[in-house]
């Protein structure tokens, strides 16, 4: 599929009058410290997300995806987590948020659902009483009203016999109307950011598509922004409108979903995506990526993928490469990356050296 | 029979005993119900019908893939091959010997030719072993002496791909995903098994984790001339790496045969389903609507008749009141393409079988032995 | 078991090393604890009790039974009495030293045995589970149904007074919590896929049960036992306290705590001695357990 890609000309109007970011997320920095090692989970990361638009974070473990999203919510630890950097959701500032404004804002304005839901359903009440309790908290009404609302979430997120599932505690429904049902507790307050934790990875593939398609109606409707977590490509594919792929606590990539999944730069993006297991052939090896992920304790300058890089050169491991956007706002950071005609093009220069240690 | 070695590792004449013909493993009329019990005298007021009168088998050398959903009894099949769990009903045949029976393989027996790889989770090693003791246990229990154990726990780990001086002391904790799955495996041979059944064996993996232990297990298949059987709900992995697949369903296989055939002409509207809830990596290619509706139903009180009739779009009448067969795995051609649907079987009753002057139906060829 | 060459498979090139050392599971226990002052404070103290009651014969000042009645119920720091007298003339501080001895070892002892039996119990029971587990279950459950002090009352009372009897006494009032604890983490250890990995490998029940089961269980039942220590020290002061221990006039401190009782009015300090030891030993040995759980309760 080797369509023309042109830079988008109106781009340079529209950025003038490009609607404010709803998220903006600035040099974010992450770090665990203990006494033995500090641990650099994020290491200066910045996006911005339109209100209504849908951000999916890929990455494999050890990347930091998971903690930078759950720094929106400040759900670290606060003794041994260090954060710096700038994050905002709407007119909020999450950094500075006090425990009792983050308080007012999780679950109302910022929501976040899990991949786990028997942990993240408590099993001690029924769903009823959960959603239930989540409205009357944050929207002051009394509980018959909470009830109500709980039923018309149940309804919306389309579960089954609502009335009756209502009353059912979590280990008496299936792990798709568990996920469903978590959802609903989500979204019973109408937040206007609605976190994702890989909440798929766990479902059958049946049951995820489901969800995803479930996910990306109710985005539609209620006009959410959305950051979905994933290590899927094809969970991406599914529901994103912008994707942003992180390796070592870094974004390394980031554009319109087509942008990065079908015409991905970086060598990391293009060695993930052919590592993955789609209708190979079968007799052929399956393409991997050399080595393993940095350790994060000691990580050492220069661009983090680096040392398992098909092309890496001396430069690589000087500093961390800049970022490199082009004319649609697809950007990488990698030295071999540059805007060719308001596109970006990879160019691997020297021959392919085997990957250096 | 004159054993034929086919392969670049050449196996001990004793090991292969019924030739190339054979198959290595004939599962026939597998059942198994567990029993829900309650009240004060703990009587049984249900049964889940967890595995439900199943028959293939595998040939020497083949990758067999089984996929499925929750529910559908792939993981509680896998143990009872491996005698973890006790058969309620049912025969197995190792390499022309019946399992568990007078003249044939002891249990024990069965242990050296039948290992398991599990998926990789906390609970896949002993976390307070290291890893060279974890994959030692086996050749102990088998009477090798502790020294030898160890030398062949180490020279399985660098078969593996890790290094025996700088991993073998390690324990479950300090290895990462992809490397605890290469123990996984590294344990899984240390009693030179002919058949291994992988159970979700790199489901819990990051996707380039996935590829590399793909291709270790790619490697090690032709080097130790090993049968595979894997089990996995992901349906790009499995029409990777098989040679044929079943798919199952609520404790019945609903369908068989070769991977190109299932993939590309699906036959049971469940396994058609199924392979369109692929995801494709292309976001043009977004679905708006599941294909399938509902979750996996409960293995506790299976729909009458065929089971997937209550989400099937074909159902009709005869689908609620009779059970498709799927045909007679066991004596069918390792290419034949069998389906449980009614729509499949000539003269079901169905709208849409066939007429019934073309027979899909294998003939009946006797006695198998 | 062919050889392969050498690169294929291997992914050693970029394996990073760990950045700590490789640490065995103690070691990492060790690690933890290193740096839990109150715990290693707390183990120091119980070393110090320990120490003392071990040598109390040759540290006590003076003998414990002697009685003067002259020097009955004098105040701490009396001349020699460095701890003051009880009611018959005791040297306080002798006789808490020799009492300790009795006290440590009612505490120490039945525990011991306890956890051995009731750990035993309570593997078995786990890991067979179903009429096994039942039998042995509902078997501690008769015993769990009394409180313990009514149990150990009901015992000691049957079986007499005595230090053996005590000691008897103690163990089978802790023998159903271990057992219990016991099961419920070998039954837990049982459903994991190790085990089924080691069953698949041929391996026999007992081979099992000491090389993969026991390992993992003997932590949380190690932890739980040693907050068994405090409380046995109690039960046991408890029963020497009304009579069902040890005799008089031998030292102990639940014994002491009962003939001073009428004192408490003339020499309350006094009076309050035994049970001030009795509270530093078990709140020791508390905080020790739970210091050890924490450190013991951990993956990585």
């Amino acid at each position: 599929m080797n369509e023309m890609r042109s830079p988008d000309l109106t781009l340079v109007e529209a950025q003038s009058e490009k609607p404010e970011a709803y998220v903006k997320v600035k040099d974010l920095e992450v770090r665990f410290v203990s006494r033995e090692a500090t641990v650099k989970a994020v290491n200066g990361v910045s996006f911005e997300l339109k209100k209504g638009e849908v951000l999916c974070v890929i990455g494999e473990s050890g990347s930091g995806k998971s903690v930078m999203m759950r720094s929106l919510l400040q759900l670290h630890a606060k003794k041994r987590t260090r954060m710096s950097g700038e994050m905002r959701v709407g007119d909020h500032d999450i950094m500075q948020a006090t425990d009792k404004q983050m308080s007012e804002l999780r679950g109302s304005t910022i929501s976040m659902i899990f991949q786990e839901p028997m942990t993240a359903l408590d099993p001690l009440y029924t769903i009823g009483d959960q959603i239930a309790e989540t409205v009357m908290r944050h929207e002051k009404v009394d509980r018959d009203a909470g009830w109500a609302r709980a039923l018309e979430l149940l309804e919306l997120v389309r579960v089954p016999s609502p009335e009756r599932r209502l009353k059912a505690y979590p280990h008496e429904l299936s792990g798709g109307l568990r996920q469903r049902a978590m959802i609903a507790v989500a979204l019973s307050c109408r937040p206007s950011l609605l976190l994702a934790d890989e909440p798929t990875t766990a479902l059958d593939a049946s049951v995820q598509i489901q969800v995803l398609v479930l996910l990306r109606r109710l985005q539609r409707e209620m006009g959410m922004s959305m950051i979905f977590v994933t290590h899927d490509l094809g969970v991406a594919a599914q529901i994103a409108d912008k994707v942003a792929v992180m390796y070592a606590g870094r974004i390394i990539e980031y554009g319109n979903a087509r942008d990065v999944l079908m015409h991905p730069e970086h060598p990391y993006t293009r060695a993930m995506l052919s590592s993955t297991i789609k209708d190979q052939d079968r007799s052929t090896p399956l393409d991997t990526i050399a080595g393993t992920p940095p350790d994060l304790r000691a990580l050492p300058d220069g661009c983090s993928f680096a040392p398992r890089c098909k092309y890496a050169g001396p430069e690589c491991f000087e500093a961390m490469p800049p970022e490199v956007t082009d004319g649609r706002n697809h950007m990488a950071r990698c030295v071999r990356v540059s805007a060719v005609r308001g596109l970006l093009a990879f160019d691997p220069g020297i021959p392919a050296a085997p990957a250096l240690v | 029979m004159t054993d034929v070695i086919e392969t670049t590792t050449p196996t001990p004449a004793s090991r292969d005993r019924g030739g190339p013909a054979q198959p290595m493993l004939i599962v026939e009329n597998i059942k198994k119900y567990f029993p829900i019990r309650a009240g004060l005298l703990n009587r049984k007021v249900a049964e889940v019908k967890a595995v439900d009168d199943i028959s293939f088998y595998v040939l020497k050398g083949e990758t067999l893939g089984i996929v499925g959903e929750s529910g559908c009894g792939k993981s509680t099949l896998a143990r009872l091959l491996m005698y973890l769990i006790e058969k309620d009903e049912g025969h197995l045949v190792l390499d022309g010997d019946p399992v568990g029976e007078k003249a044939g393989v002891p249990l024990d027996g069965l242990r050296r030719s039948l290992q398991m790889v599990f998926q990789d989770s906390y609970s896949s090693l002993n976390p307070r072993l290291p890893i060279e003791s974890s994959i030692a246990y086996g050749p102990k229990v088998q009477g090798a002496s502790a020294k030898s154990a160890k030398e062949q726990a180490r020279a399985l780990l660098e078969k593996v791909g890790l290094k025996a001086d700088r991993f073998g002391q390690r324990y479950p904790h300090e290895l990462s995903g992809g490397q605890k799955q290469r123990v996984n495996i590294a344990r899984a041979l240390a009693l030179d098994p002919r058949l291994l059944i992988l159970d979700e064996a790199v489901s819990a993996l990051d996707k380039s984790v996935e590829a590399q232990v793909l291709n270790l297990l790619g490697d090690l298949k032709e080097q130790l001339n090993l049968t595979y059987i894997f089990i996995s709900h992901d349906l790009h992995v499995v029409k990777y790496i098989s040679d044929r697949v079943l798919v199952m369903y609520l404790g019945q296989v609903v369908e068989i045969g070769p991977v190109d055939k299932i993939y590309e002409d699906p036959k049971h509207p469940y396994t058609q389903a199924l392979l369109a809830c692929r995801l494709s990596m292309d976001p043009d290619e977004r679905v708006d609507a599941a294909p399938l509706a509902g979750d996996p139903p409960n293995p506790v009180n299976p729909p009458s008749g065929c089971r997937f009739h209550t989400r099937c779009p074909h159902a009709e009448d005869v689908c609620m009141s009779k059970m498709p067969a799927l045909g007679d795995a066991l004596r069918s051609d390792p290419s034949e393409h069998l389906a449980a649907c009614h729509m499949v079987h000539a003269g079901s009753g169905h709208s849409k079988a066939p007429n019934p002057e073309v027979t899909t139906l294998p003939l009946w060829q006797g006695e198998m032995r | 078991m062919t050889d392969i060459p050498a690169g294929s498979l291997h992914i050693d090139k970029a394996q990073a090393a760990p950045a700590s050392k490789v640490r065995g599971y103690w070691g990492s226990v060790w690690n933890r604890l290193r740096y839990d002052y109150v715990t290693l404070s707390c183990m120091a103290l119980i070393a110090v009790i320990v120490l003392l009651a071990v040598f109390a014969p040759w540290i006590a000042p003076m003998d414990p039974d002697k009685s003067s009645m002259a020097n009955r119920l004098r105040p701490i720091g009396y001349k020699k009495f460095l701890l003051g007298t009880d009611e018959q003339g005791r040297d306080m501080l002798s006789r808490l030293l020799w009492g300790g001895r009795n006290s440590l070892l009612m505490g120490i002892v039945p525990v011991i045995f306890a956890t051995t039996i009731g750990g035993a119990f309570g593997v078995v029971a786990g890991y067979y589970g179903g009429k096994v587990n039942m039998v042995i279950m509902r078997t501690m459950d008769v015993f769990f149904a009394f409180p313990s002090v009514l149990l150990a009352v009901a015992i000691a009372g049957s079986l007499g007074g005595g230090i053996f009897n005590q000691m008897l006494t103690l163990t089978v009032v802790l023998i159903p919590p271990i057992c219990r604890v016991a099961e419920t983490a070998t039954s837990q250890v049982r459903s994991l896929d190790f085990v089924d990995a080691a069953r698949a490998s041929g391996a026999s029940t007992i081979s099992i049960l000491f090389s993969h089961v026991l390992i993992n269980v003997l932590s949380p039942v190690l932890v739980y036992s040693s907050t068994l220590v405090s409380i046995s020290i109690i039960l046991a002061a408890g029963l020497s306290f009304l009579g069902l221990g040890v005799a008089p006039p031998t030292a102990d401190w639940g014994l002491m705590l009962s003939t001073l009782r009428q004192s408490i009015y003339v020499q309350p300090l006094i009076a309050a001695l035994p049970g001030v030891a009795i509270l530093i030993t078990s709140i020791a040995f508390n905080l020790v357990s739970d210091g050890l759980r924490q450190a013991m309760d951990v993956k990585a």
